[in-house]
């Protein structure tokens, strides 16, 4: 068993960010499932990191305490900025994340206590396979069953058109507030088990480039279900292992399969609509479900 | 009979621009109320100002003797007010019964406990919403369709199923913008027998409507309203026989049919 020691002591930290960045990927398809292009993922899971490292590293607290340590502190950020920033929507909403995410980068490059620009080193890996797969499990589910609910057609319907969402009873900034908490409590949580697995922390870890790379997980994955944000980030996960024998192209191949995707598949890989279409050929009309289906 | 709907001395002002003003009206607890007035009188504006998607610049509005301002849109649908929308506005990509279940939001009553555990509560509530959704389809006869996705839907039927979602909010008052606005001539007969469905079923209607042919035969009572202004009120009859709305409305030289 020699070998698979080597493998895990090679891979473990991979195989860990794989649920990581499957945990930040469904954070930001939650602010997505409403219609919000939120791109503050990174500066939370950003927070939740610090927030978590320096409780471990200066007062010794408990792992499970540190984790919930890691998803309030983002989550009272976002209620904080929520205010103003949710007031907006499309592009000018993207925009003021990505603002926000720098603010939070250049705090934390600044202050003392985070170490500035060296970072955090020396976190103990209190991290262990079960604790990601548990919460990962657990955070599935729950969106999962929110889905199903009426605060899953919610959502959709503030997604489809506000107005008409509005004037069907709905709370549209209550459920938009919501959806950006808890997205922040998720992120939070990821950047937190990210921490106490990778040894050491630094700013640039979440930066400008860390919310793209969460946001092109969701987008390239589809964000029609809970499978695509997930298979996303999967693949944004390990294709840059996948390609190491390209040495010095891998980055750029990485960028062509991407655009690839985006340009032919623009719904994602994981699309349940053409999977049904392909799967109706061989099924009979009447519990279709697809999209424009009997157009023709 | 008091009023179910009282719009009292509204005036709306865009800028400079004076879309209402003085208005007055009382759309009484049952039957079909009409506004009529040529494109751009400020109908649509009316109906903006009742739900709360505006605010009126002046004068008040009452719904069941409780003053609306300041309340926020989704209030108002709580408190019995449901609209559709002049340019269809249904959610496409989810299915018919999805957009009934949305209109149901606040009827459906459990706690995210609830949803998490999966249990007797939450299946029963989802049960009822479901059964209720069907009930409604089948009301404005649409519930053959009811898995399928609203965009594939033809524009009279998409109107059928925005009655239905409105009529999910369970309102005691229910306003419909322009509702047989670009519709054939089988689709607009089918859509006026809806509503004739809608209103024998007690539901009091608020109707805009540019089409004086439908609104004369459908409406108990109507109102005109030209360049922000009410010119007149009164059953069909006096309306069409009014010279002031035949001048306003259907112009000078009547050498028109619509009167018949």
């Amino acid at each position: 068993m020699e070998w698979l020691d080597t493998f895990w002591a090679t891979y473990n930290t991979l195989i860990y960010s794989l649920g990581v960045f499957a945990l930040l990927a469904l954070s930001i398809w939650l602010t997505f499932s409403c219609g919000l292009l939120s791109l503050a993922n990174a500066a939370f899971m950003g927070i939740g990191a610090y927030v978590s490292a320096l409780l471990t590293l200066h007062y010794q607290t408990p792992f499970p305490l540190v984790l919930a340590a890691a998803g309030l502190a983002p989550a009272l950020v976002a209620l904080i900025i929520a205010m103003p920033v949710l007031r907006l929507s499309g592009v000018y909403l993207a925009m003021a994340t990505l603002a926000f995410g720098e603010v939070v980068r250049v705090i934390i490059l600044n202050l003392d206590i985070t170490g500035g620009p060296e970072g955090l080193n020396g976190i103990p890996q209190s991290t262990q396979g079960w604790h990601i797969v548990a919460i990962l499990a657990f955070t599935v589910y729950a969106l999962a069953r929110l889905k199903r609910s009426r605060v899953g057609r919610a959502l959709e319907a503030i997604r489809e058109d506000e107005v008409a969402a509005r004037l069907m009873g709905i709370d549209v900034d209550r459920h938009k507030l919501f959806v950006f908490t808890l997205g922040a409590i998720i992120a939070g949580i990821a950047g937190g088990l990210n921490a106490h697995y990778t040894f050491f922390i630094s700013p640039r870890e979440y930066g400008f480039e860390n919310a793209v790379d969460i946001l092109t997980m969701a987008v390239l994955g589809g964000t029609g279900s809970l499978i695509g944000p997930m298979l996303g980030s999967s693949i944004l996960t390990l294709l840059p292992e996948l390609l190491r024998f390209l040495h010095d192209y891998r980055g750029a191949v990485n960028g062509i399969i991407l655009v690839l995707v985006v340009l032919f598949l623009p719904r994602g890989l994981w699309d349940p609509q053409r999977l049904a279409r392909l799967f109706r050929r061989r099924k009979p009309l009447r519990d279709f479900h697809g999209k424009k289906g009997d157009a023709a | 009979m008091s009023a179910l709907l009282s719009i009292q001395n509204v005036g709306k002002n865009f800028g400079g621009l004076k879309v209402l003003q003085e208005v007055n009206l009382e759309v009484p607890a049952g039957g079909i109320f009409g506004l009529i007035g040529p494109n751009g009188a400020g109908k649509t504006t009316v109906f903006n100002l009742v739900t709360g998607l505006l605010h009126p610049s002046t004068g008040s509005i009452h719904f069941e003797g409780r003053d609306l301002a300041g309340v926020a849109p989704h209030r108002i649908t709580h408190r019995g007010i449901a609209r559709t929308f002049q340019n269809i506005r249904i959610f496409k990509e989810m299915t018919l019964l999805e957009n009934v279940m949305v209109g149901m939001h606040n009827h459906i009553d459990y706690s995210p406990i609830a949803i998490m555990l999966n249990n007797r509560s939450y299946r029963a509530s989802e049960k009822k919403a479901l059964e209720r959704a069907h009930e409604l389809l089948t009301w404005v006869r649409l519930d053959h369709k009811a898995t399928l996705l609203a965009d594939n839907l033809s524009y009279g039927d998409q109107r059928k199923l925005e009655f239905a979602r409105a009529l999910a909010t369970e309102p005691k008052l229910l306003l419909l913008d322009e509702p047989v606005a670009g519709m054939n001539l089988t689709e607009k007969s089918e859509l006026m027998e809806e509503i004739c469905n809608i209103r024998d079923r007690g539901y009091g209607i608020f109707l805009i409507e540019h089409d004086m042919r439908f609104v004369m035969g459908l409406c108990d009572r109507i109102a005109v309203l030209n360049f922000g202004r009410i010119i007149a009120e009164g059953a069909p009859d006096e309306i069409r026989s009014n010279p002031e709305v035949i001048e306003a409305y259907l112009g000078r030289e009547d050498d028109e049919e619509e009167a018949a």
